[in-house]
């Protein structure tokens, strides 16, 4: 664990950088946070990804995997990938402040 | 009165909790009703499905692994060959594409896990089953057994799209007997073996994944990581898997294991599934969200356990507990651990074995005490234990009977944390 600042705000991280309590997250830290993953302008289908993922785990107490975001964002899973190139679930979760994916087993 | 158990599904699941709660009913009423139990499945065609992954390799033939479902099931199970439309949760009645109604008083979801081919582009494009096969079910597997013999060296890649997929194990496992196959012909030398996987390691679980990484290096498999594919371009000379970040997994022959959803009626029942058609189900009592009298088990559910038979194996003896408290109205007390087992073949003669629950990841040691069988380590004994288990799966598993040492819970003795 540990603390970090973005956007004057003091939040704290787990061991693989993503938020322990969504609730500290807001959408200026998600902008510094999308910027120093190499994103520099969010645009408005990275914010339709972003807030999907934040009702879904607040409704289900985890964020979507790639394929149910494909199959259920409006976002095709191709367009994800350009949108968050490093991985859609795992960096659309760290900028949404949300914890990462469980995914599956 | 009677009161209707109806099974969805005459698979492991299905067969062996039908077998098990009519055993229980045959000495005792519910409720001073008497149960009657129905299985309904679209064809009378229960396969043996760990017996898939030898079917390429000549080591066992599609006659060998599939029986008929009925057969399986104890006289006075009634069975009924017909698709299912969808389940009326409001009217407890399944509608079946036959036309026919069953009204249930009790539903049990056992409809397993199907391959959604569709969900990658060009996966059944040109090429298929040509150059591009899966072994997960039988014209893949036995049309796999064409290629492999025909296979002079080359590229092999096996792929695994994404997560969940039944039985884990099993692209590895299909990896190591490519390696021990590819040896016997005399052409080892001649294939590149790649495994390519969604997963950030070899397997799902931290100290598995180490030991199954390490045997990969040691048998010359590459692995590669992460990795997502988006496309399979299966035909021309550049064949070749394309990742949706960009990388291209080159090959001659690819072994895919396509997406798994729930099955389709599950779909086009209303609030019975979530967005990929399987159950959401409570891990422990396996009662379903949807409603109090349905049930699910095995591979059709949202459980975070493994899609694989010991799971559901497993998940039985909880389930007709459960099944058995809710008709005669005393409270859900059973639960499942999340307990699974299995072998992994390793070739040459030899099988790993790992066992786990939900919080305990597979570890080494012995199972299922000190003196068992060795855990996360390979040996001439659990690739016996494996290939014995086929019969066992005929005769005690599906049948519905209990096998000392080997029950629901996950046993500790044997098994040294790291």
């Amino acid at each position: 664990m540990s603390t970090a600042t973005y956007a004057g705000v003091s939040v704290e991280l787990n061991d693989e950088g993503f938020f322990v309590d969504p609730n500290q997250w807001t959408k200026d830290i998600a902008v510094e946070l999308a910027k120093a993953d190499g994103i520099e302008e969010l645009t408005s289908q990275h914010w339709t990804v972003l807030e999907f993922m934040r009702k879904e785990y607040f409704e289900k107490g985890t964020g979507p995997t790639v394929r149910v975001l494909g199959k259920t964002s409006g976002v095709s899973v191709k367009d994800l990938y350009l949108l968050f190139p490093k991985g859609p679930a795992k960096m659309a979760a760290r900028i949404a402040g949300i914890p990462k994916p469980k995914g599956c087993i | 009165m009677t009161k209707q158990i109806v099974i969805l599904g005459g698979g492991t699941g299905g067969t062996l909790v039908a077998n098990r709660l009519h055993k229980h009913f045959k000495h005792h009423r519910a409720d001073h009703d008497t149960v009657q139990i129905t299985v309904v499945d679209r064809d009378d065609h229960h396969m043996y499905q760990p017996g898939l992954l030898f079917v390429p390799f000549g080591l066992a033939q599609h006659s060998e692994i599939v029986r008929p479902r009925k057969a399986q099931l104890h006289s006075g199970v009634e069975f009924v060959e017909s698709g299912i439309d969808h389940v009326d949760k409001d009217r407890d009645t399944v509608v079946l594409e036959n036309g026919r109604e069953l009204a249930y008083d009790v539903l049990v979801i056992a409809t397993g896990a199907q391959l959604a081919f569709d969900e990658t582009e060009g996966l059944t494009g040109p090429g298929w089953n040509e150059h591009v096969f899966t072994f997960y079910d039988i014209i893949g597997a036995t049309g796999l057994e064409t290629a492999l013999s025909e296979f002079e060296g080359g590229k092999l890649v096996v792929n695994v799209v994404d997560m969940p997929i039944k039985c884990p194990v099993a692209p590895l496992e299909f990896c190591f007997l490519a390696d021990w196959y590819f040896t016997e012909r005399g052409i080892r030398d001649k294939v590149e073996i790649t495994y390519a996987t969604p997963l950030d390691g070899a397997f799902t679980k931290p100290v598995a994944s180490a030991a199954l990484s390490d045997l990969l290096e040691e048998k010359g498999i590459h692995l590669v990581t992460e990795f997502n594919t988006g496309e399979v371009v299966g035909d021309g000379d550049d064949r070749k898997l394309i990742g949706y970040d960009g990388r291209e997994v080159p090959f001659d022959l690819a072994v895919i294991i396509p997406m798994h959803s729930g099955a389709d009626y599950v779909g086009r029942s209303e609030g019975l599934g979530d967005d990929l058609n399987f159950v959401p189900t409570n891990k422990a009592t396996l009662q379903t969200e949807a409603k109090t009298n349905i049930f699910a088990i095995g591979d059709a559910t949202n459980v975070p356990a493994s899609k694989a038979g010991s799971v559901t194996h497993f998940e039985g003896e909880v389930l007709v507990d459960s099944i058995i408290r809710f008709i005669e109205h005393r409270e859900l007390q059973s639960t499942y651990d999340g307990h699974a087992n299995c072998f992994i073949e390793t070739g040459f003669g030899k099988a790993l074995l790992i066992d786990f629950n939900y919080t305990t990841e597979p570890l080494p040691g012995h199972f299922p005490t000190k003196v068992g069988m060795p855990l996360l380590k390979e040996s001439r004994m659990n690739h016996l234990g494996k290939l014995m288990f086929q019969w066992f799966y005929w005769h005690a598993l599906l049948p519905g009977r209990d096998v000392p040492g080997i029950g629901a819970d996950m046993p500790e003795h044997g098994k040294e944390h790291v």
